[in-house]
């Protein structure tokens, strides 16, 4: 038992967002281990940019470029851009991503703690719309050599269908829309292991270590991801339950694709996500939703980016329909109701 | 749509199959081809009038009454009167009038129940007469060959998707007021970003109106 006073430790950006790139660690080192350093390649050109762009941007707008930069939030968005990018795209496209969640995405709306939207997740969105076959090429496990990923990343190979695989949730729905497949068929090719991806289950679990580090160091609270991944594991199991031939497994939904990423490192954006409790149990639980809906019967194969952003959206409705009562009051009587 | 695969399954009995293709077009019309951000329709309320939360749900009760009249009412004009007389060239302007007048009785009938609402709606009420979703739904349900149900729900389910995208564009806009967005970009700029945005995200329900 803990006695008053309580001494508090000042919180910073700056400390909060190493205590992030910390936990990023564990699937960053599983990533390069499994799949190949290239991710490491892709981690330093995204960083540049997104530092260079921040220190542009807020020389531009005339505010303290030292203090902005060191606060490490541009390098935590370009660390994500990266991650959720597959880790062959070619160096523009890194540069495009990173460019476009600093410049766009949080400088034109003011700069940190201002912008509606999740950057990383608008650098996937635009990426993957504009070129959806590099967004789509995910290397399978170990099967790449440094040399060759280093080629495609600086431009050097130019023919990359025959190297790159389906990922694991692309597999699963190319194979259920012909038809003629169910899920235990499909779920025997290589592309898939144990859990997930074969190979990127393992990055998932390093992002749950993360994960739980950053839940122990309070820089999360457990509203999120608790409600992201307990409301996709809901659903998947309602109708794997009922169809288990047409529907995946909810282990499977959550070792693939972005699920853990997403769960404890970009559902849990403290500045576009919800802020109220029950908003944000609103807010992970929508994206689960939004995302198990798009994967499932939506024209991409992950759905979780849409799902944020989405959510993005109501987020000012949200906090303002789940504002819960100033402590004395009645909460019919707070003001206004706004 | 009348395309989608529910149609032509066997396994579904037919009376499912009706209902399911009358759900996609509502689930079609408000998410998938929502009609602003997907088809980029009506963009002059969608940023005349977001600036209030208020204003936003009253603009879009009063388009969603419109709209599904004017669906309804321009699918009986186009069916009864244009295509018997092989007069499918009057179509834009038949249309045009129908809803003018529709949108006549809907403010009369505001004017005399809510004027407070008729206030705040202000100039932007006659204006739904020139708000392009109005007129694009009735063409579009042409297009699309629509019947009559389906032509109420279409027009229905665009101007809920009208609605819900104008409420969410209200409440960012609303919160865009307290940031710090640089001089070029306030007020309409910082706006028309958000909107490709809200567009960017509203691509991902893509594939959700058809049948797997």
């Amino acid at each position: 038992m803990i006695h008053s006073p309580y001494v508090r430790k000042a919180v910073s950006v700056q400390r909060t967002m190493g205590l992030v790139l910390l936990a990023l660690i564990p699937g960053i080192v599983a990533h390069a281990l499994l799949i190949g350093p290239g991710v490491l390649v892709n981690l330093a050109i995204s960083t540049i940019t997104a530092v260079g762009a921040e220190a542009l941007m807020l020389h531009l707008r005339k505010r303290p470029v030292a203090i902005a930069v060191g606060d490490l939030s541009a390098v935590v968005t370009a660390w994500l851009v990266t991650l959720c990018f597959p880790p062959i795209v070619p160096w523009w496209l890194t540069v495009c991503g990173a460019l476009v969640a600093i410049v766009a995405v949080k400088h034109l709306y003011g700069g940190l703690g201002q912008n509606p939207f999740n950057p990383a997740m608008i650098a996937y969105c635009s990426m993957i719309v504009a070129f959806p076959a590099l967004m789509s090429q995910w290397p399978p496990a170990g099967q790449l050599s440094f040399d060759t990923q280093l080629a495609l990343i600086l431009g050097g190979a130019r023919d990359i269908d025959g190297i790159t695989g389906a990922t694991a949730l692309d597999a699963l729905r190319t194979g259920l829309r012909s038809g003629t497949q169910t899920v235990d068929a499909v779920l025997q090719g290589s592309a898939f292991g144990a859990l997930g991806g074969r190979g990127w289950e393992w990055i998932s679990v390093g992002y749950v270590a993360g994960g739980l580090f950053l839940l122990a160091k309070r820089i999360i609270t457990w509203h999120m991801p608790l409600a992201f991944i307990g409301v996709l594991a809901g659903i998947s199991t309602l109708f794997w339950l009922l169809d288990p031939g047409r529907f995946a497994s909810p282990l499977f939904h959550l070792a693939s694709g972005g699920a853990m990423l997403a769960a404890f490192f970009i559902v849990t954006d403290p500045v576009s996500g919800a802020t109220t409790p029950r908003g944000k149990l609103l807010f992970a639980g929508g994206i689960a939703l939004i995302a198990w809906l798009i994967r499932n019967f939506g024209a991409y194969p992950e759905g979780i980016a849409f799902g944020v952003l989405l959510m993005n959206m109501c987020v000012p409705l949200l906090d303002m329909k789940t504002q819960p009562p100033v402590f004395g009051h009645h909460k019919d009587a707070k003001g206004g109701g706004k | 749509m009348r395309d989608s695969g529910a149609e032509d399954n066997p396994a579904i009995p037919f009376r499912a199959r009706i209902m399911t293709s009358y759900i996609f077009v509502v689930i079609g019309a408000v998410l998938v081809n929502n009609v602003v951000l997907v088809r980029i329709l009506g963009l002059c309320p969608f940023m005349g009038v977001s600036k209030k939360l208020e204003t936003a749900i009253g603009m879009g009760a009063a388009t969603t009454f419109v709209l599904t009249v004017g669906a309804g009412t321009s699918y009986l004009i186009d069916h009864y009167l244009l295509q018997p007389f092989d007069l499918g060239y009057l179509r834009t302007l038949a249309f045009i009038v129908v809803i003018a007048a529709i949108v006549q009785l809907t403010e009369l009938i505001i004017q005399k129940t809510s004027p407070l609402l008729h206030q705040v709606l202000g100039i932007y009420l006659p204006l739904i007469t020139t708000n392009c979703a109005v007129l694009g739904v009735p063409l579009l349900n042409v297009g699309l060959k629509h019947d009559l149900l389906e032509s109420l729900l279409f027009g229905f389910g665009s101007s809920l998707g009208f609605t819900l995208a104008l409420v969410l564009f209200a409440g960012i806009r609303e919160r865009l007021d307290g940031a710090d967005v640089p001089i070029a970009f306030k007020g309409t700029a910082i706006a028309m970003i958000t909107a490709g945005f809200m567009s960017l995200a509203f691509m991902g329900f893509a594939g959700l109106d058809r049948f797997h």
